[in-house]
């Protein structure tokens, strides 16, 4: 399993990008200026992410520095053991179906301390990856087409959530092992 | 809701170090915070441009219609109310081809025809049909194979394998979307007995 997981990490980039390359040109797509085309979007797109990154690092750091989100990792600290979920992950597992930006914001935080390469950078950069804001999803989509009794899908979204941050527990595990005792 | 998380995050910031005299802190990281989300968006910029070339190579050679073709199966599984040739069918897997490929400025809007398809089959236009609530559960827990933006902060991190956590997303997410589907399932039934 470990092998394979691996193996899918060192392979799932560059088969892609291949993969795509060709059917590109199977299908005649001149791919030299589709790529030039759509890769001048990236600067605007991430230049427009500023405001939200900077609104959010500032909102997090704060919470952090301050001695806050210690006090809110003991408080869950039980659930969270009975869950093996470690608590310097749990406040982005909170954050994450509510705002993708403040998790985000979370994980960067996770890696300036601990490092991207760390067990707990790994699981924090899983967690990110996993899963969609749920919030947003329901109300756009909902939203969109004047639904107002959404029924169960809410609860379903926050339970697969969850379900997610348990999901990217059991692969960093399996790929990692068990945390390492710092 | 946003408005309330922010806020949260500062004012409980605020009032803890206001009680653990760490106030000083409070200034320090606020402008650091503000320096870290600058450098962090523009570190973004080199991966985002890069993986938006390529996809809109896999958008222009039609790659979200081959994975649709695909995913026929899996759609006539997890929707069975839909019709197989109704429109609505055709962008739902649409949708989760171009969730799949990380197309995610594409998979918004073809959600979002989705839900107007399914409306049409919708009797009561004010509740979320059985097909409206798995189309949200597959699209807030969805599998991903190249998990671009996190590729791009851990690289900025300066970490030595930014992509050794391709492996671990697509299990993740496997695991996710599994759940997602197997909840939406079991409360599917639940809400039919109550009835």
């Amino acid at each position: 399993m470990q092998a394979f997981i691996t193996a899918v990490s060192e392979w799932m980039l560059p088969l892609l990008i291949a993969g795509i390359l060709v059917a590109g040109l199977v299908r005649k797509v001149p791919i030299y200026n589709t790529f030039v085309d759509g890769a001048k979007s990236g600067f605007g797109t991430s230049i427009r992410l500023i405001p939200h990154l900077v609104a959010m690092m500032v909102a997090v750091q704060v919470f952090r520095a301050s001695g806050a989100m210690d006090l809110l990792m003991q408080g869950l600290s039980p659930v969270l053991h009975w869950l093996h979920i470690p608590p310097e992950v749990a406040p982005m597992g909170l954050l994450r179906p509510i705002t993708n930006m403040g998790s985000l914001a979370l994980m960067a935080d996770i890696f300036k301390v601990h490092g991207p390469d760390s067990w707990i950078g790994q699981l924090a950069s899983t967690m990110q990856a996993a899963s969609d804001t749920t919030l947003y999803v329901v109300t756009v989509y909902f939203g969109s087409v004047g639904i107002r009794k959404m029924r169960y899908a809410l609860k379903v979204g926050l339970l697969a959530d969850l379900a997610s941050v348990l999901g990217s527990l059991v692969a960093v595990y399996l790929l990692l092992g068990p945390m390492p005792h710092a | 809701m946003i408005d309330l998380i922010w806020l949260l995050l500062f004012v409980s910031g605020l009032v803890t170090a206001a009680l653990t005299g760490k106030i000083g802190a409070v200034s320090q990281a606020v402008l650091g915070g503000a320096a870290s989300g600058v450098e962090l968006a523009i570190g973004l910029i080199s991966v985002i441009a890069f993986w938006l070339g390529i996809m809109n190579i896999a958008e222009k050679a039609g790659l979200v219609q081959v994975l649709a073709r695909l995913l026929k199966p899996v759609g006539r599984f997890l929707y069975p109310s839909v019709p197989e040739d109704h429109p609505a069918m055709g962008s739902i897997l649409a949708n989760m081809s171009a969730n799949i490929l990380g197309l995610g400025n594409a998979a918004t809007p073809l959600g979002l025809k989705a839900m107007q398809e399914l409306q049409t089959l919708n009797e009561d236009k004010e509740t979320a049909s059985d097909a409206m609530c798995t189309l949200l559960a597959i699209n807030t827990a969805s599998i991903c194979l190249i998990p671009t933006t996190v590729i791009a902060v851990r690289m900025q991190y300066g970490s030595a394998h930014p992509t050794s956590i391709v492996g671990t997303t697509f299990v993740a997410t496997a695991i996710g979307t599994a759940a997602a589907i197997i909840l939406d399932r079991l409360f599917r039934r639940l809400s039919k007995r109550r009835r």
